[in-house]
C-alpha cells in the first residue's frame, strides 16, 4: 500500500513538473496566428453603436500595430450575435474550438456578454468587454480572463447622480428597460442618488424595445419627481426624450437624464430636442487632438464618427496586442499579466489601469449636448462639463465581489 | 397605484393614439387577405418604407434634383408616399405575388417574409437603427390641447381624426359601394366577375397597392411621433398580426374596431402592470382562439 502511495507521488509529481515545463515552453504565437474575434450586435438595435464600426476599430487598431506581432500574422473576423446569449456563446465556442481565436471583444448587450466571459472563463480564453454595461462582469461573474473595458453601470449612475442631485435634483422616478441591464443601471443610480440625499418616488419597468413612452411618462409625471431617470439604452432612450418633449414634460419644471446615452443617440434626436441634457461617456471624439486624429481616421472608413464602444475596441486591441509583444507570447496567462501590470494610456483611455478583477478604470466625462447654436458641424454635438477621475468614478475594488479580489 | 378619473381618461385617450396606427395597418392586411388571399408579412417594412419617403423627401430630396432648398412638407408626404409605396407595392404584386395566388398561403407569407427581412436589411445598411429625427411637423398641429384631464399633443389628436376618417372611409367604399361589392364578388369567384367584363387581375393588383399605401400613410403619420427607424416596422408588424387574428382574418370592421380597443387595453395595462404591456395582445389572441377560432368578427367558413 505505501509502494502504491509513493508510485502514485511520484507519477503525480512527474505531470506537475512536465506540464509545468510545457507551460514555461510555451513561448512564441500559438498556432502561428494571433486571431480577434469581434462579436456584437451586427444588425439590430445597437448595431449603429457598435456593430461594424466595433470591427472598424479593430482592424485599424491591428493595421496600426504593423499587421504582425511576434513576427506572425494578426488576424480579424466578425459575427452578428443577434442579441441572443445562445448564439453569442454557440458562435463564441466555435470560434475557440475550430478557428483557434485568441481574444474576443466588442460583446454589446450584457446578456451576451455574461454567456461569452463565463464560457472565455471556462476555455482559458480572453474576453475584452467593450460594448455591455452591466457590473456583474466584474463581479459575481468575474473570470480571469475576462476585461470589461470601457464603462458600466456604476460609473454612469454615479457621475451623473453626483452632477444632477446636488444641482437641485432630489426627486427621482425612473423609467427602466426591463431587463439585466435596465435593472443594473437603475439600483446603482437610486444608491447614489439616496446617498447624496435624494429621495427615490417609484420606478416604472417597461419591455425592451417600447415604441410609445406616454403612458409611462404622464405616470412620472403624476409622482411629481423632479428627475425623471431613463434607465433604459438606444431607441428606447430616444424615444422616451421626444415625447416627454411632446408632452411638454419638461416645460413643467420635471426634467429628464438619461443614464446612458451614446452618441449616435443624439444625432437620433436631433440637437433641436436633446440640447442641454448631461449624461455619462467613457469617450468623445472631440476631446483633444488624439480623439480627433483618431475620429478624422475612423470617419474616412466608416462615414460615422466613433462612439465610446467603437473607439474603446481599437485601444483594447492596441493593449492587447501590445501585452503579447512585451510577453514575448500570446499564451493567456501571460498576455492578462502584462495587461494588468501595464498602464493603458492611449487617446481612449486617460490614466487607465487594469485590476484585479478585470474592470479597466480610467477618466470618466460628463456630458451636455451642445445647443443648435452652439454647433458648428454634423457631428458637433457635444461637450465635456467635467472629467471625473478613474478614481472617483468606478467601484472601488474593495466593494467588488469579484473572487479574483484578495481581501 | 389608485387609478383615478383622470388617470384612466388620460390612458384612453393614449391608447386611442396607439389603437388608431394598429387599426390603419390591420385594415391594410384585412383588406390584401380579403381580397387576395395573401397575408402580408411585408407590411411592416412598407409602413417603414413609407416614413422614409417622408423622411428623405423632407431632407434629401432637394440635394439631389440640385434644388437644396427644395423640401417635401409633411402634407405633401402625406399623399406622395402612399402613392410611391402603392406604387412599389403595385410592382411587387405584378412581379412576384401574382404567380402565388394558385399555391397555398404559406408561399405567400414567405415570400413577403423575405421581402420584409431585404427591405429592413438594406436599410439598416444605410441608416441610424436607433432612428433619425423627421422635424417637418408642421407649425399649426404642434403644442398641446387642454382635454380638461390632461394635456394632449395636437398632433396626436390630428393622428387620431385623420386615421379614424381614413379607416372608415375604406370600410365604406368596400362593404357600402359598388366598386366594394365588385372587389368583393371579385374574390368570391373571379371567374364569374370576368365574365361580366370586369377586369379582375388589374382590381387586385390596385387593392393590393391601396392595402400597402394604407401602411405608408400610417408610417408618415408616426414619422414626427417616433424616431424613423429602419426596424420601426418590424417591432409592429407582430402586434398588428395579432390584432387581425384576434378581430378574425379578412374582416374590414373586425380589423378597425379590433385595433382601436386592443391599443386602449394596452394602454391601460401599462398603468395597471407595466410588464404585462407588450405581451398582454398576445394573451388575449391565445384567448380568442381558444373560444372563437375564426377571431372575434370573422366567419366560419
Amino acid at each position: 500500500m505505501k509502494k502504491l502511495c509513493s508510485k502514485v507521488a511520484l507519477s503525480v509529481a512527474v505531470v506537475a513538473l512536465t506540464s509545468g515545463m510545457a507551460g514555461a515552453a510555451a513561448k512564441g504565437v500559438s498556432d502561428n496566428v494571433v486571431k480577434i474575434g469581434v462579436l456584437t450586435d451586427m444588425s439590430g438595435v445597437y448595431s449603429t453603436l457598435g456593430g461594424k464600426g466595433t470591427q472598424v476599430g479593430v482592424e485599424m487598431a491591428v493595421k496600426d500595430f504593423g499587421g504582425k506581432v511576434l513576427g506572425k500574422p494578426i488576424q480579424v473576423i466578425g459575427a452578428d450575435h443577434q442579441n441572443k446569449a445562445d448564439i453569442a456563446s454557440a458562435k463564441a465556442r466555435e470560434w475557440f474550438d475550430n478557428e483557434k481565436v485568441d481574444m474576443i471583444t466588442g460583446l454589446l448587450n450584457s446578456g451576451c456578454a455574461l454567456a461569452v466571459q463565463k464560457l472565455g472563463g471556462e476555455k482559458k480564453k480572453i474576453t475584452m468587454n467593450t460594448g455591455a454595461a452591466s457590473t456583474a462582469l466584474t463581479n459575481d461573474a468575474c473570470t480571469p480572463y475576462g476585461i470589461h473595458y470601457v464603462y458600466d453601470t456604476y460609473a454612469l449612475g454615479k457621475v451623473t447622480a453626483e452632477a444632477v442631485v446636488p444641482a437641485g435634483g432630489k426627486s427621482w422616478y425612473f423609467l427602466t428597460a426591463d431587463y439585466a441591464f435596465g435593472h443594473s443601471l437603475e439600483a446603482n443610480t437610486a444608491k447614489f442618488v439616496t446617498k447624496l440625499g435624494g429621495k427615490i418616488l417609484g420606478s416604472v419597468r417597461h419591455p425592451l424595445s417600447t415604441a410609445d413612452f406616454s403612458s409611462y411618462l404622464l405616470q412620472a409625471q403624476a409622482s411629481g419627481a423632479q428627475i425623471i431617470g431613463l434607465a433604459n439604452a438606444g431607441g428606447d432612450t430616444t424615444n422616451a426624450i421626444k415625447q416627454a418633449r411632446e408632452f411638454g414634460i419638461d416645460k413643467k419644471g420635471q426634467k429628464l437624464v438619461g443614464l446612458l446615452i451614446f452618441d449616435t443617440d443624439i444625432k437620433s434626436l436631433g440637437l433641436n430636442v436633446a440640447q442641454g441634457m448631461q449624461f455619462t461617456s467613457g469617450f468623445y471624439w472631440d476631446r483633444d487632438k488624439g480623439t480627433r486624429d483618431f475620429a478624422k481616421r475612423f470617419y474616412a472608413i466608416h462615414k460615422a464618427m466613433p462612439t465610446m464602444d467603437q473607439a474603446g475596441a481599437y485601444s483594447a486591441t492596441m493593449n492587447y496586442l501590445k501585452a503579447i509583444k512585451a510577453a514575448g507570447t500570446d499564451d493567456p496567462d501571460a498576455v492578462m499579466a502584462k495587461l494588468k501590470s501595464m498602464d493603458i494610456s492611449d487617446f481612449f483611455a486617460v490614466n487607465g489601469k487594469i485590476r484585479a478583477d478585470g474592470r479597466m478604470v480610467h477618466d470618466m466625462y460628463l456630458m451636455e449636448v451642445k445647443k443648435p447654436s452652439e454647433s458648428k458641424g454634423e457631428w458637433d454635438l457635444l461637450k465635456i462639463v467635467k472629467t471625473v477621475p478613474a478614481a472617483d468614478a468606478f467601484m472601488p475594488l474593495s466593494e467588488s465581489t469579484c473572487s479574483l479580489v484578495k481581501k | 397605484m389608485e387609478l383615478s378619473f383622470q388617470m384612466v381618461m388620460s390612458q384612453v385617450m393614449l391608447g386611442l393614439n396607439n389603437g388608431v396606427f394598429y387599426a390603419i395597418l390591420s385594415l391594410g392586411l384585412a383588406v390584401i387577405f380579403g381580397l387576395l388571399n395573401i397575408v402580408n408579412f411585408a407590411h411592416g417594412a412598407l409602413y417603414m418604407l413609407g416614413a422614409y419617403v417622408a423622411l428623405l423627401g423632407f431632407t434629401s430630396l432637394g440635394p439631389l434634383i440640385g434644388m437644396p432648398d427644395f423640401h417635401l412638407n409633411y402634407w405633401a408626404a402625406l399623399i406622395v408616399a402612399p402613392l410611391v409605396v402603392g406604387a412599389v407595392g403595385i410592382v411587387i404584386e405584378k412581379t412576384m405575388l401574382s404567380r402565388l395566388y394558385k399555391f397555398d398561403h404559406l408561399y405567400g407569407l414567405l415570400l413577403t417574409f423575405g421581402l420584409a427581412l431585404i427591405i429592413q436589411g438594406v436599410f439598416t445598411n444605410f441608416f441610424n437603427v436607433s432612428g433619425d429625427p423627421y422635424d417637418a411637423k408642421p407649425e399649426i398641429l404642434g403644442g398641446a390641447v387642454n382635454l380638461g384631464f390632461m394635456m394632449f399633443p395636437k398632433y396626436r389628436l390630428w393622428v387620431i381624426v385623420i386615421s379614424l376618417l381614413v379607416c372608415f372611409g375604406t370600410w365604406f367604399v368596400i362593404e357600402r359601394t359598388k366598386l366594394g361589392s365588385y372587389l368583393r364578388a371579385g374574390t368570391e369567384n373571379p371567374e364569374l366577375v370576368k365574365a361580366f367584363g370586369v377586369n379582375v387581375p388589374l382590381m387586385i393588383t390596385l387593392t393590393y397597392g391601396y392595402g400597402v399605401a394604407l401602411a405608408a400613410f400610417a408610417g408618415v403619420l408616426a414619422a414626427p411621433i417616433y424616431s424613423v427607424s429602419p426596424v420601426m416596422g418590424s417591432e409592429m408588424i407582430i402586434t398588428v398580426f395579432a390584432v387581425v387574428v384576434i378581430g378574425g382574418m379578412g374582416s374590414i370592421m373586425g380589423s378597425i374596431v379590433t385595433g382601436l380597443l386592443l391599443g386602449m387595453v394596452e394602454g391601460f395595462t401599462k398603468v395597471v402592470y407595466a410588464p404585462a404591456s407588450s405581451t398582454v395582445i398576445f394573451l388575449i389572441m391565445v384567448l380568442v382562439l381558444l373560444v372563437k377560432p375564426a377571431g372575434l368578427f370573422g366567419r366560419e367558413s
